[in-house]
């Protein structure tokens, strides 16, 4: 039971964790809602700052080149990261929220021209979805007139092919699924659900938010022509994000931001727009953002998510086994073994005040309905507990958990 | 040893949360509210018989978490018996203690002072008030059913 945190890199990196909350030490344990920053990336952040801070593209001055620079160096690095083919584009934004509002707002409103949704159409998306996922396909159907249908999991949470390939029609046009939903774990089959999609003519949409810092396919193995993901839930800062996907995909986006940066000519009543990724780039973005998130990309990087993923899974295990042991607890999903997320519920006691009190001890723990309502009422579950695991926690954390929420039942029984 | 929040969960909130007061319906009331935070779940209906404007009977009924659903009962207990406006101005006087505005020794909430330890924790506070939101909206307004969401980050 080694802590991955006992590799040399890692002591003191975090600065972020290095405290003391309610007079003990943080157990930080809600990953899947943000993790902490690496002092490589807020050393890279500061140094942008310091040393090339300025606006992009536009000027002609020594510090918006290296702004520039990078800017684009970030792009493909993260291009890199996430193994797109020369096939691929990535733009960056303030997160996968906005990525996937980006999508479905870009194929529902055709601007000026014909949207790519249309009455008649069909968007098929997961019942496993974040509300990130499923809100903006609800106004994209709205919108455009088309029928929005759910791909609903099995009463233990999981999704099937099968399923899938009965809900497709020759009118199905998009198809959205999560990596890894947040509220369970659950891992779908998501290659092979998005092959069928694709192949009946669909474009596929992965929700990558909670997947990017663990391991998962190249993109450019993927039959997937958008994938969202998120800065700060990959070590990274908060505000940025990134939409990748297929070149020509992109392209078929009506842009959501008009402005600056994304026109090639202007006149007093029209305007050109540029070409991929200014396109879908308008406004000043978070250079200091892009530059922390791919710096986040190349730590993971060097640690390598083989290994990441290694002491995740062995911390995941641990909680399953320590809270299943305690009466009255039901953890969700335990088959999400590939998952640094472990949810559970509690006979007689709220996630809330579960939550209050574990923070009490210094354990931060994310209670709720993790913006996953839909899918927790199919699974006959209210609100859960949900704790999430990230490079820096130790199996010693996993111990003042189960410890914690053993003590918190007494208390609240 | 105990800490601040065991202390507050085991003086009065739990004793309530596991066997609330006044729990059920009133097949002969008057005025009645729903409250919910749809973000955490919690889901309060509260429903009262008003006579000659004070609370001859009150009953709450839903799901939530030990600080709401102890709120609630020891709300019913509060102000059953009492004059509306009296009720309001307990509601008032209960939300200042909570939202930092008035000092618990100076506010005479009775009973109430056991829940004071939530101002403390800002992100439970609406769960506290939940029922209270419901009563208030019952009693406010003259509607058969009226319903009083509390927002809430995810």
């Amino acid at each position: 039971m080694g802590d991955l945190l006992h590799n040399p890199t890692l002591p003191g990196t975090f600065p972020g964790l290095a405290q003391k909350i309610n007079g003990a030490p943080l157990a930080y344990l809600d990953n899947a809602a943000t993790t902490h920053m690496p002092l490589a990336v807020l050393d890279a952040m500061r140094e942008f700052e310091t040393t090339s801070r300025a606006n992009i593209h536009r000027g002609v001055h020594t510090l918006s080149q290296r702004a520039t620079d990078a800017f684009e160096q970030a792009r493909e690095g993260l291009k890199r990261f996430v193994g797109a083919g020369p096939s691929h584009e990535l733009v960056f934004t303030s997160g996968t929220t906005e990525s996937l509002n980006l999508v479905a707002h870009g194929l529902s409103d055709g601007g000026t021209g014909r949207a790519y949704l249309q009455p008649g159409s069909e968007i098929v998306v997961s019942g496993l979805e974040h509300h990130a996922n499923l809100v903006p396909w609800q106004q994209a159907a709205r919108r455009s007139g088309a029928t929005l249908r759910i791909l609903r999991p099995d009463a233990q949470g999981r999704l099937h092919p099968d399923d899938l390939a009965r809900l497709l029609t020759p009118h199905t046009m998009v198809f959205a699924v999560t990596a890894c939903a947040n509220a369970t774990g659950e891992r779908p089959p998501y290659e092979d659900l998005l092959a069928l999609a694709r192949e009946a003519g669909a474009l596929t949409v992965l929700d990558a938010a909670q997947a990017t810092s663990h391991e998962m396919p190249r993109l450019s193995t993927l039959h997937c022509d958008f994938m969202a993901f998120s800065g700060h839930k990959m070590y990274g800062p908060m505000g940025i994000g990134a939409l990748a996907g297929q070149r020509r995909s992109l392209e078929r986006l009506t842009p959501l931001r008009l402005g600056g940066d994304m026109v090639t000519w202007v006149t007093e009543q029209e305007a050109e727009f540029a070409g991929l990724p200014a396109r879908l780039e308008g406004g000043t973005p978070d250079v200091a953002g892009a530059v922390g998130m791919a710096a986040a990309a190349a730590f993971i990087d060097a640690i390598g998510r083989g290994a990441i993923d290694l002491h995740l899974r062995a911390l995941r295990a641990h909680a399953v086994a320590g809270l299943s042991a305690l009466g009255g607890v039901t953890v969700i999903a335990p088959h999400a073994e590939q998952s640094a997320i472990v949810s559970f519920v509690a006979d007689g006691a709220h996630p809330h005040d579960l939550g209050t009190l574990l923070d009490e001890r210094g354990i931060a723990v994310r209670t709720g309905h993790h913006c996953a309502q839909p899918l927790l009422e199919h699974l006959g579950l209210g609100p859960t507990t949900r704790a999430s695991f990230a490079i820096y926690n130790t199996h010693d954390d996993v111990e003042r958990l189960v410890d914690g929420v053993a003590r918190a039942l007494e208390v609240l029984r | 040893m105990s800490t601040a929040a065991e202390q507050l969960y085991q003086e009065m909130v739990v004793e309530h949360k596991r066997a609330p007061r006044h729990f059920g319906t009133l097949p002969a009331r008057t005025h009645e509210a729903r409250g919910r935070n749809p973000q955490c779940g919690d889901d309060v209906q509260v429903q009262l018989r008003l006579e000659d404007g004070r609370v001859a009977d009150i009953a709450f009924e839903g799901q939530g978490c030990a600080i709401c659903i102890a709120s609630a009962s020891m709300m019913t207990d509060a102000v059953l018996g009492r004059d509306v406006e009296a009720a309001r101005a307990l509601q008032q006087r209960f939300r200042a203690v909570l939202t930092g505005k008035a000092e618990p020794g100076d506010a005479d909430l009775g009973k109430l002072v056991s829940l004071a330890g939530v101002r403390r924790y800002p992100s439970r506070i609406k769960c506290a008030l939940l029922g209270w939101h419901a009563l208030m909206h019952a009693i406010g307004e003259h509607a058969e059913t009226a319903e009083a969401h509390t927002e809430a980050s995810s």
